[in-house]
């Protein structure tokens, strides 16, 4: 069981330091979705210059030529570069463009992805772009392959409030750090399951909580967590 | 240990380095714990590694560990981030780097130069011979179009600064764009881009065959004569930075595919930084130099083989030296 890689999307980097460090990669849906709010940003202000620019004519026209074609190529390269690898759409969303090695993408890295999103965008909306990214391991589009580079959630996700305090009880025998694991695990993500659920959850473990029922055997349960996170009794 | 009092133990420490990180970031934090003095930060790194690795080994709990490895690689990207750009690296980009990436892939240079000027010389010279045969290229209006536009006498009346200025505008967004997508479209195992070369030449090649055969000899070609140098030659290196791409993808060698494109990517996107600037001077002669028909022919002819000979100098001989 403990053998087998877990079903997920964490990728791990080494660092120098000699530890690994968990990335969260993203998937497609969330980099749609700050793609569409990147989109809005730039054809909204690109709007707003545009009618700005008109007041001037012919050379304000080519003045918003030049901001059209700056905009359309350099957005992306820009934010990814100097504000810690996070368009504003991305950054909406927690997302931010890492070399594969977890750290910061540079100059040539950011300009490869964004300029080969000319080809991601093919045949039409991003679609060899979506099939790269759903045959390949991390999410890339065509971009990220080129560029050795990936998405990743940025923040963990928000974490499950805190155990309420209690009693805490050592358990009757001792446990196994991995079941110490698992059963701290189930006191603190408890309250994201219905109480039936819980109790169903706690009954199983007849042997450590003696064959308690019901709210009660979860309650036991919660008590050894306590305990094993370093209560005192 | 167990998980609270370590954790009680530590949460000072680490509000004081997330306040760092938060000053390095350059976004607002947690404003009520002391940020860490930057000469200890790489010390306190360490430590926090150390900390992640001891919680991961004690089977501390999900958020705890999610919390101290946010941190460490928030810390691991602050520290190992590459080097900004100087002014000095792209100074050695133009004088040195470009023209050596240029000349070590020679080959494919002059593969690219027979892609685009092969069609464009069969093209003008079929043109010539039968000028009826631009119709298998162009619809009738834009024929009519360049025709007008090239027109001895044209134009020269109503164009001024602001005209210039808004056709800078309109080469630096089409020229470049297209300079751009020949380098993504290479990744189409090449087709992308030898489509753009071929196609550009056919195309200019068409123009020129069929004003040259009208007559509008004089007017056509000085205008072109001027950025020609740095705008055609702009175009055959996009078209090397895009092979580049489908070559790898294609034949990867000894690498893996992937891995072949990284590389590949790596050198064609240095390759077309330089086309862009080549394509940036082209628009910028083409705007204001070009289109102004005061200019005696004999002095726009003048420049544009000196353009010619500054590209061919500059590819073939800077950065011949060590610096």
């Amino acid at each position: 069981m403990s053998n087998l890689a877990p079903l997920d999307t964490i990728r791990h980097v080494e660092t120098p330091e000699g530890i690994t460090l968990s990335l969260r990669v993203a998937g497609p849906v969330a980099r749609a979705l700050a793609w569409g709010v990147d989109s809005l940003i730039k054809y909204g202000v690109l709007w707003g210059l545009l009618m700005v620019l008109m007041l001037l004519g012919g050379a304000g026209l080519g003045l918003w030529l030049v901001a059209l074609f700056l905009t359309e190529w350099f957005y992306p390269v820009l934010f990814e570069v100097y504000a810690d690898g996070a368009t504003p759409g991305k950054k909406v969303f927690g997302l931010q463009v890492v070399h594969a090695n977890g750290t910061s993408v540079d100059w040539p890295a950011a300009l490869i992805r964004n300029l080969l999103r000319a080809v991601d965008f093919l045949p039409a909306f991003h679609g060899f772009g979506v099939v790269a990214m759903l045959v390949s391991r991390d999410f890339q589009r065509l971009g990220d392959l080129a560029a050795g580079t990936m998405v990743i959630h940025r923040q963990p996700p928000a974490p499950s409030p805190a155990l309420p305090p209690g009693l805490a009880l050592p358990p009757p025998w001792p446990l196994t750090p991995t079941e110490q694991q698992w059963l701290i695990g189930f006191a603190e993500r408890g309250p994201t399951l219905n109480p039936e659920r819980q109790a169903e959850l706690a009954e199983l473990l007849a042997g450590l909580t003696g064959g308690l029922r019901g709210i009660v055997a979860v309650e036991r349960l919660r008590a050894y967590a306590r305990w094993l996170l370093g209560e005192q009794p | 240990m167990k998980q609270h009092p370590f954790e009680q133990r530590r949460t000072a420490g680490w509000q004081a380095f997330a306040a760092a990180l938060d000053r390095l970031e350059r976004r607002k934090g947690d404003k009520t714990a002391a940020p860490l003095p930057v000469a200890e930060f790489p010390a306190a790194y360490r430590q926090l590694c150390q900390q992640l690795a001891i919680a991961r080994v004690r089977r501390y709990s999900g958020p705890l560990l999610d919390r101290l490895n946010q941190l460490a690689l928030r810390a691991y990207q602050q520290l190992y981030r590459a080097p900004r750009r100087r002014g000095r690296a792209v100074l050695h980009f133009l004088v040195a780097d470009f023209p050596r990436r240029v000349r070590a892939d020679a080959r494919l240079f002059w593969l690219c130069a027979a892609l685009f000027y092969l069609p464009l010389l069969g093209m003008g010279w079929a043109v010539h011979q039968a000028p009826e045969l631009i119709h298998s290229l162009l619809p009738p209006e834009m024929v009519a179009e360049i025709e007008s536009h090239y027109a001895p006498g044209q134009g020269e009346v109503n164009r001024d600064a602001a005209d210039d200025l808004a056709m800078f505008g309109y080469y630096v967004h089409n020229n470049i764009g297209i300079g751009f997508r020949t380098f993504a479209g290479g990744l189409l195992l090449g087709v992308g881009a030898a489509f753009v070369l071929v196609l550009n030449g056919l195309l200019i090649g068409a123009i020129s065959g069929y004003l040259t055969a009208r007559g509008t000899i004089e007017t056509f070609y000085t205008f072109v004569a001027g950025h020609g140098a740095f705008e055609l030659t702009g175009i055959v290196l996009a078209g090397v930075a895009g092979l580049k791409l489908g070559w790898a993808v294609a034949a990867p060698g000894r690498s893996s595919r992937t891995e072949a494109l990284r590389r590949a990517a790596a050198e064609g996107v240095r390759l077309i930084v330089g086309v862009a600037v080549l394509l940036v001077l082209a628009a910028f002669i083409e705007a204001f130099w070009s289109s102004n028909r005061a200019i005696p022919a004999a002095i726009k002819y003048a420049v544009g083989a000196a353009g010619w000979l500054l590209v061919v100098f500059y590819l073939s001989r800077a950065g011949r030296r060590a610096p």
